[in-house]
């Protein structure tokens, strides 16, 4: 099972970056995206994938899934989700002051202020 | 009961972001609690360097839960010395923001997310959990991302879409990175994971993960090759962000790279500081270089974070006693003096009318005082002594030389002469040269500015000076730095 969700990780970590590279706006947003949900998965995994166990260290019981993991990905999805969103309507005044979505178009020259 | 302390420096400028919200169009006011909270915050993180200096680190366990399981606060020597200039700069930054943002900047909420930079910085200086960092450089970025936009100008927006881009990348690279070194290791406490590390004798695969750790935090810190979207995103936004970005985010990077590779990945370092060691080279010269590049004076000094970054890591790399110390001595160094000349050239950039050094000429005429300040930093910057650069700069070198790279130590040497090179361009054609008639002096905006400046400047005059003072103290924190088992005993009690 750890393998599976290692390769999908790795699936969502090459299609992001290929989006990253992109030249259209929206597209490089996308990857990151793609790119901070790979990264969740990851984490998931790293604690080790276990079903039917309950988060908790208790005495009674021997079986336990580690919480850590789900503590450290529900923060980061929350930050996640918000750059994110601060990212979109970023992009969105950008193109429109700037008349363009194109990267390459943005680039600038030394002494515009 | 004095643990409580710790956590301080991080709450006072978080509640008084939020109070900030409530009148954030009452302008007077304001403005007025934001200079006293700052002040107090002042205050009260030099009461806890004190008492730090005088009993030993203090390490706050926040909810009660004992060490490897809770977040730890750790405020010792190095992050309290650190969260103290950060402090200072906010002094002058609070200052001077009134005068150089315009009110309907000042009113859309300047002050809210000024602080909230200061809390995300001062809690990624004292954290001793490496999610707890990751989450405090998110808190200091989301800041940096509206203050960089503040005022949305068009040229604005467009870079910072790419700051905001880079650094969501790095920080996914971080998380990730964190989660490769929690499968290995099994834990996200920094004190912990060093235990554990000496336990197995950082194998290759902890290598990697350092190195990994390393490619985060240098993309943050702007080191060779990762430097390349620093400059342009800096000088866009006011001149006083651009002071607290110039002087406080790369830095936080830096830190992170001193704390890691001091404490954690300490048992390659044939293969982790000696890389250090040819980045920091690099550093230097390509800074350098784009310093010398341009013509605009805002670019020039912003290009002059790079070979800075590129100093404090020939120190981390040489990895002995006098390099850290003399790393910790010129990153307290280059934060105040990177403040001062960002404030600087903001300055000088909305007095002249233009930050094309082309179009400037005979500024001293009208500006003398602003003219000798300049020729003072520029002094400071390239470490003539006896200002604090020179003291910095010898410690680093002198730590080099012990290592026996005299080939590094020598191309630090030459890229600090053109250094000062680049920044006495400013002086020589800005300031000199015949009197622009055409300028009409507005010297009541000088004067405004003067104070925070001075202020600055004043204290990179002390640390030059008074090195005898704070040397001592320096020392210490090398040699600290250099046993990472007191830092692990201080936060695990064994």
């Amino acid at each position: 099972m750890e393998i599976i969700m290692s390769v999908l990780a790795g699936i969502l970590f090459t299609t992001g970056i290929y989006n990253l590279l992109q030249k259209q706006m929206l597209r490089i947003i996308i990857g990151t995206a793609l790119i901070s949900h790979g990264a969740h998965l990851f984490i998931l995994t790293m604690g080790k994938l276990k079903r039917g166990a309950p988060p908790i260290l208790d005495d009674a019981i021997s079986e336990y899934a580690d919480p850590l993991p789900q503590a450290l990905i529900l923060t980061s999805i929350v930050i996640s989700f918000g750059v994110t969103s601060l990212l979109l309507v970023l992009a969105y005044r950008a193109s429109k002051e700037n008349g363009t979505d194109n990267m390459e178009k943005l680039r600038g020259s030394e002494n515009d202020e | 009961m004095m643990s409580n302390l710790a956590v301080l420096p991080i709450l006072i400028p978080l509640i008084a972001g939020i109070i900030a919200i409530f009148f954030h169009k009452k302008l007077p006011i304001v403005r007025v609690f934001s200079q006293v909270l700052t002040i107090i915050n002042a205050g009260v993180v030099g009461y806890i360097l004190w008492y730090v200096y005088q009993n030993g680190t203090i390490v706050l366990e926040s909810g009660d839960w004992t060490a490897p399981y809770g977040i730890v606060l750790v405020a010792d020597m190095l992050s309290m010395t650190l969260v103290m200039t950060t402090n200072i700069i906010a002094i002058a930054a609070v200052f001077f923001a009134p005068k150089s943002l315009n009110e309907q900047q000042e009113a859309f909420y300047f002050y809210t997310f000024y602080f909230l930079l200061i809390a995300g910085v001062s809690g990624a200086f004292m954290t001793g959990d490496l999610f707890n960092l990751f989450v405090f450089f998110e808190v200091l970025l989301m800041a940096s991302y509206a203050l960089i936009v503040l005022g949305g100008g068009k040229v604005q927006l467009r870079e910072s879409l790419k700051y905001v881009l880079i650094n969501l990348f790095s920080s996914m690279l971080f998380v990730t990175t964190i989660a490769f070194l929690y499968s290995v290791v099994g834990t996200v406490n920094m004190a912990q994971i060093a235990q554990r590390v000496q336990e197995v004798d950082q194998t290759g695969i902890l290598t990697t993960i350092g190195i990994l750790l390393f490619f985060v935090f240098g993309t943050k810190a702007a080191l060779f090759p990762l430097y390349y979207w620093l400059p342009r995103p800096y000088i866009v936004p006011n001149p006083v962000v651009s002071a607290l970005f110039g002087a406080l985010l790369t830095k936080v990077g830096i830190y992170s790279i001193i704390r890691v590779f001091s404490l954690i990945f300490v048992h390659e370092p044939g293969v982790t500081h000696q890389l250090f060691l040819w980045i920091a080279a690099l550093t230097l010269i390509f800074g350098v270089i784009g310093a010398l590049s341009t013509n605009n004076i805002k670019l020039i000094v912003a290009y002059n974070i790079i070979p800075a970054v590129g100093f404090m890591m020939l120190g981390i790399g040489a990895f002995n006693s006098t390099g850290m110390s003399g790393a910790v001595y010129y990153l307290v160094h280059d934060m105040i003096i990177k403040a001062a000349l960002f404030l600087l050239v903001g300055a000088v950039s909305y007095l002249a009318g233009t930050s094309d050094l082309r179009k400037m000429r005979g500024l001293i005429h009208h500006y003398p005082l602003f003219g000798w300040l300049f020729f003072l930093s520029a002094f400071v910057l390239a470490g003539i002594p006896p200002f604090s650069g020179f003291i910095g700069k010898l410690l680093l070198i002198q730590g080099a030389m012990e290592t026996g790279e005299v080939t590094i130590a020598m191309i630090s040497l030459l890229s600090s002469l053109l250094i000062l090179l680049s920044v006495m361009r400013i002086f020589v054609r800005g300031f000199w040269g015949e009197k622009d008639e055409s300028i009409q002096p507005n010297s009541k905006a000088a004067r405004g500015f003067i104070a925070p400046i001075v202020f600055l400047l004043f204290f990179s005059v002390v640390l030059g000076v008074g090195a005898e003072w704070f040397y001592p103290g320096a020392d210490a924190i090398g040699e600290y730095l250099m046993n990472p088992q007191d830092y692990i005993e201080s936060v695990l009690k064994e």
